[in-house]
């Protein structure tokens, strides 16, 4: 497919517009562009529709139905045409910009909120030969854009020159501060054990059986970098940044129309691409759960995906199941559980590391 | 070529981004700028093959450090304009240092006494060399002992400071999260059976 891009596509028509000097670059860039594309629509579609999953899952759960009005060309299709009805409404509301705010911060901050989720997404390998950038440092790569995502969230809530905005700002900084140390050692972990900081590698080094995967060796690691990565990305239960009963929604209160709809977008992004981390990291990316049996157990993007939904699902499931915790109790639940339980289990990985216990080291 | 025009596009970025950050009036928009300088100097050590240390500026300074200083400048109510009285006053001992630095940057960069031109341009590595790799074998091997060294004053300096701020006696109402996980149904509920009074 991208082969068949670039011999019949990019390759004539930079020939033509370009000089013979820069034509490798812009052939570089093009292609580029075409991966990034080839991304961040599938992403932006999986948003789109995992807004309806999420309203539809915890309908089904609450004993309700979820909507179920809007279909597609005049059939009903169990509400499947909603969420573009949704977006269209979106779009078509206007933005206003609060007297007194900040007027710059408050249009850069959604873009700073949604551009690191986009980015990060250039080092994710969807199988052996699919990523957009194969980098020797893509944990640390990962680390830093998920690190950055905090910036839209503190703009957003300063910029907007209101109390509650501010409020929920300020908790979703120091909540992200303590939660990225405990996410950052839990990925420590899975570097100790892989001995790589490039995913593919990583992935490669759990090649095996389900019990190869790393979930086995590093398990609280697992639970560790999933609680952290739903509390790194503002999700019930640690949603206090928006906390709608206590600070109407939070760093957002003051967005509207595609501005807010930015801010959402970005959250979901970063769901997925906690739920794709979650899976590369710890549940053998793209290889097969079936490793052995002919057909079901040749690797493919597609059992990444089918990993990646599971923990979608769990997102939603927590968001339906608990109550949100109290603000004291998240910071505790961060500093003083997370961090240790890492700390220790670090040791006792890269003990089993040294040792070699097989199956996974030896 | 290429590299040339990223590089002059990242430390055009830089310098702007730099001296806005000791111009700028608002201090979250300096922090801000101090922020994307940054980031420029990380995207200028990338080009130099230095990923590991580029990503780690992104992360520690970027994604944390400067996340505090911004939640710090954020909360504080800065009125600017006693900042400003004193510019005259400080001026002169500001010139001198500024002249001091200059002096010794340039001692640094002259080639009498430091030989930078003696110093060959970075070598450009194939795609199988690994900055992180090489930087991991230097730290553990060569220079094991002043790591750890490092390591250690580290921890210290954290435990000095969170040693300081606990100093004085505990006099907030603040909740203590253990007790409360450890209440039982029995400390909080007394289940009273009595017969109903009215038939």
């Amino acid at each position: 497919m991208m082969d068949l891009l670039r011999n019949f596509i990019i390759f004539p028509v930079t020939e033509i517009l370009f000089p013979s000097s820069i034509q490798p670059y812009a052939v570089l860039t093009l292609e580029t562009l075409a991966k990034i594309i080839a991304i961040i629509i599938p992403v932006m579609i999986t948003v789109l529709y995992l807004t309806f999953a999420e309203r539809k899952v915890i309908g089904y759960i609450q004993a309700r139905i979820g909507p179920n009005r809007v279909g597609l060309f005049g059939f009903r299709l169990w509400g499947f045409g909603q969420p573009i009805a949704d977006a269209v409404k979106l779009v078509l509301k206007e933005i206003v910009i609060p007297s007194g705010a900040n007027k710059t911060l408050f249009i850069m901050a959604p873009i700073l909120s949604i551009a690191p989720s986009l980015a990060a997404w250039a080092v994710i390998p969807f199988n052996d030969v699919m990523v957009l950038a194969n980098i020797n440092a893509g944990l640390l790569y990962i680390l830093a854009l998920t690190s950055l995502s905090v910036y839209g969230i503190i703009i957003a809530g300063w910029a907007s020159n209101s109390k509650y905005a501010f409020l929920g700002a300020m908790r979703s900084a120091a909540q992200i501060v303590a939660y990225e140390i405990a996410m950052g050692f839990a990925l420590v972990g899975v570097l100790i054990a892989a001995g790589s900081l490039n995913l593919g590698d990583i992935i490669q080094a759990q090649n095996g059986s389900v019990f190869h995967w790393f979930w086995l060796p590093l398990l609280p690691l697992v639970g560790v970098y999933f609680i952290s990565g739903v509390a790194e990305t503002n999700r019930a239960p640690f949603d206090v940044a928006e906390g709608e009963s206590e600070i109407v929604a939070g760093f957002h209160v003051e967005y509207g129309g595609l501005a807010f709809s930015v801010f959402f977008l970005a959250e979901y992004a970063n769901m997925i691409l906690i739920s794709m981390l979650t899976s590369i990291m710890f549940f053998g990316g793209w290889l097969s759960p079936f490793q052995g049996i002919p057909v079901l157990g040749a690797s493919s993007m597609f059992w990444l995906f089918a990993k990646a939904s599971f923990f979608l699902f769990m997102f939603l499931w927590f968001r339906a199941t608990f109550p949100r915790y109290r603000y004291d109790q998240i910071m505790r639940l961060g500093w003083k559980v997370f961090i240790p339980i890492t700390i220790v289990w670090l040791v006792v990985a890269a003990i089993l590391v040294v040792t070699g216990i097989p199956p996974w080291f030896d | 070529m290429f590299e040339q025009i990223i590089y002059y596009i990242f430390a055009g970025l830089l310098i702007f981004s730099a001296s806005m950050v000791i111009t700028v009036r608002n201090p979250v928009m300096a922090a801000l700028f101090l922020v994307l300088s940054f980031f420029s100097s990380a995207a200028i050590w990338l080009l130099l093959e230095a990923e590991f240390l580029a990503i780690a500026l992104v992360l520690v300074y970027v994604g944390a450090v400067m996340v505090l200083f911004l939640f710090v400048v954020m909360m504080l109510d800065v009125n600017l304009a006693p900042l400003r009285e004193g510019f005259a006053r400080y001026l002169p001992v500001g010139v001198t240092v500024a002249v001091l630095m200059m002096i010794a940057m340039g001692l640094v960069v002259s080639s009498s006494y430091f030989k930078s031109d003696e110093i060959s341009a970075p070598v450009t590595l194939g795609p199988g060399y690994s900055n992180t790799t090489e930087l991991g074998q230097a730290l553990y091997t060569d220079y094991l002992y002043p790591f750890e060294i490092a390591g250690a004053i580290l921890l210290v300096a954290i435990i000095a400071a969170i040693s300081l701020t606990t100093r004085k006696p505990r006099s907030t109402k603040a909740q203590q999260p253990a007790l409360q996980v450890q209440v039982r149904k029995e400390d909080r509920i007394k289940i009273i059976k009595m017969e109903a009074e009215k038939q």
